[in-house]
């Protein structure tokens, strides 16, 4: 598969552009946040304070890392299940976020606030952790530390593999391939 | 027969070893049954992610890192020989210390929270380990470790169906667990299925048929044969790996079974992701 090289933050010029199946490889900063982090981000938004990141044209990532090795960036650092992420998303989407990389499938809420503040899903391959985390050139955590793997971290990636899910046009790879594939029996 | 004095310091070793090699190295009847998968899957995408993760297990195993960072709840299954005696300290508490040695000295994440009900507080050493200990004959202790991801193991279900409903409400009680968790536990899943007992025994056989080999077959014909249907069936949906469309959804069915009430027809579906990791050692 060729893969399309975007940089992070994304713009809606590029995010536009991002067809559900389309194969990417993001280079730049990404975000680390999961289940925790996303529930005290919502709780800064919505008492009006500062985020510990600048959220317009920022992409994070559903993950949550084992421990790093000495020596060694980062542990493993595959997508955890999105679907978790699903009550906290659109805010953030309304607040400038433009990219989610994770696994697993989205609600309607979520698809229609992509559409909404267009934004882009992005699949990662679940359970290929120790692989992904060679594209991870940088990692350092910049809230909340006491979450130990469920702190907010600034990763620095480079052609980190994804494959877009949901795009901005409501495209829905789950549901495409699904059917694409499906046999009956 | 004289009884087998066993130091619960060799049961803290056994776990703090089995916790790092399970979570390192993919077995071998999972690591073939991806290389196989990725020359049978339809879809090029499929393709391109079964090879990841082949490409996967080789990383994790020559750098001795996790092969996901989700390194899982330490489920234990212990067969404790009547004719050992377990000296030393408590065997529960040398399980424990083997998983907070284990988890710790093998830059495992640690994904346990106490307190889900309100605090959900991170126990910080991924204890405690959930033990199953049973009696068996003999004067060995075996001890198997599953390190089980959250991810698959929220995709799975208890369904306590009507005995009427037959073979045919177990099947799709199965393959409707399967379709309704899509991309979710990780796919190519493995899905062990539990029939019969009590809501409690059921999701542990459950649990157990996931211990088997892929490629194995059922000793009982009319389950392999059960298991056969139920993997063509699930295959047929066309989830494929990770969920983005193919033809391998499931790398294997596995049933256990066992008698239940006239009443009941309990079936339990765990959902096991690809990173299927698990380790036996005998003492």
């Amino acid at each position: 598969m060729a893969a399309r090289k975007i940089t992070t933050p994304l713009t809606d010029v590029v995010v536009r552009d991002l067809k559900a199946g389309d194969a990417v490889q993001i280079t730049g900063v990404i975000y680390q946040a999961r289940d925790a982090a996303h529930k005290k981000l919502v709780a800064l938004i919505e008492a009006g304070e500062e985020l510990p990141f600048e959220l317009e044209g920022a992409v994070v990532y559903y993950m949550g890392p084992s421990p790093a090795k000495p020596g060694n960036v980062i542990g493993s650092a595959g997508p955890t299940t999105s679907g978790r992420m699903d009550a906290y998303a659109p805010l953030l989407m309304k607040h400038g976020l433009k990219g989610m990389v994770g696994k697993g499938l989205r609600t309607q809420e979520v698809k229609d606030a992509m559409r909404e503040h267009t934004a882009v899903y992005f699949a990662a391959t679940g359970g290929a952790g120790a692989l992904l985390a060679k594209c991870i050139v940088g990692n350092e955590v910049i809230a909340w530390p006491e979450l130990g793997a469920e702190a907010v971290a600034r990763l620095e990636v480079n052609s980190f593999p994804a494959i877009v899910v949901n795009d901005c046009h409501g495209g829905d790879l789950y549901e495409e391939g699904r059917k694409q594939y499906a046999k009956i029996v | 027969m004289p009884v087998r004095k066993l130091d619960v310091r060799e049961v803290t070793a056994a776990v703090k070893a089995m916790c790092i090699t399970a979570n390192y190295d993919l077995p071998a009847d999972v690591y073939d049954a991806l290389v196989k998968a990725k020359e049978a899957e339809e879809s090029p995408v499929g393709r391109e992610v079964l090879g990841q993760l082949v490409e996967n297990a080789d990383i994790a195993a020559a750098d001795r890192v996790p092969i996901c960072q989700d390194t899982g709840f330490a489920v234990i299954f212990a067969d404790v020989g009547q004719d050992v005696h377990l000296v030393g300290g408590s065997f529960d508490a040398a399980v424990n210390e083997g998983v907070r040695q284990g988890y710790g000295d093998g830059y495992l994440r640690k994904s346990v929270a106490e307190e889900p009900a309100h605090a959900r507080r991170n126990t910080r050493d991924n204890t405690p380990a959930i033990l199953h200990t049973g009696i068996v004959p003999g004067d060995k202790v075996r001890l198997t470790l599953m390190a089980k991801g959250g991810g698959a193991e929220n995709m799975s279900s208890l369904n306590m169906l009507k005995p009427s409903e037959g073979w045919a409400g177990m099947v799709d009680a199965v393959v409707d667990t399967v379709s309704r968790a899509g991309s979710n536990p990780c796919p190519p899943v493995i899905i062990g299925v539990g029939i019969g007992g009590t809501i409690d025994m059921v999701t542990l056989l459950a649990k157990k048929a996931l211990l088997r080999d892929i490629g194995s077959t059922h000793p009982d014909a009319r389950l392999a044969g059960m298991e056969a249907e139920l993997l063509e069936k699930i295959n047929a949906l066309g989830i494929g790996p990770q969920g983005l469309g193919g033809s391998t959804t499931a790398l294997a069915v596995f049933i256990e079974e066992m008698p239940c009430h006239i009443a009941s027809m309990p079936v339990a579906v765990n959902v096991q992701c690809h990173a299927q990791r698990h380790k036996t050692v005998e003492l």
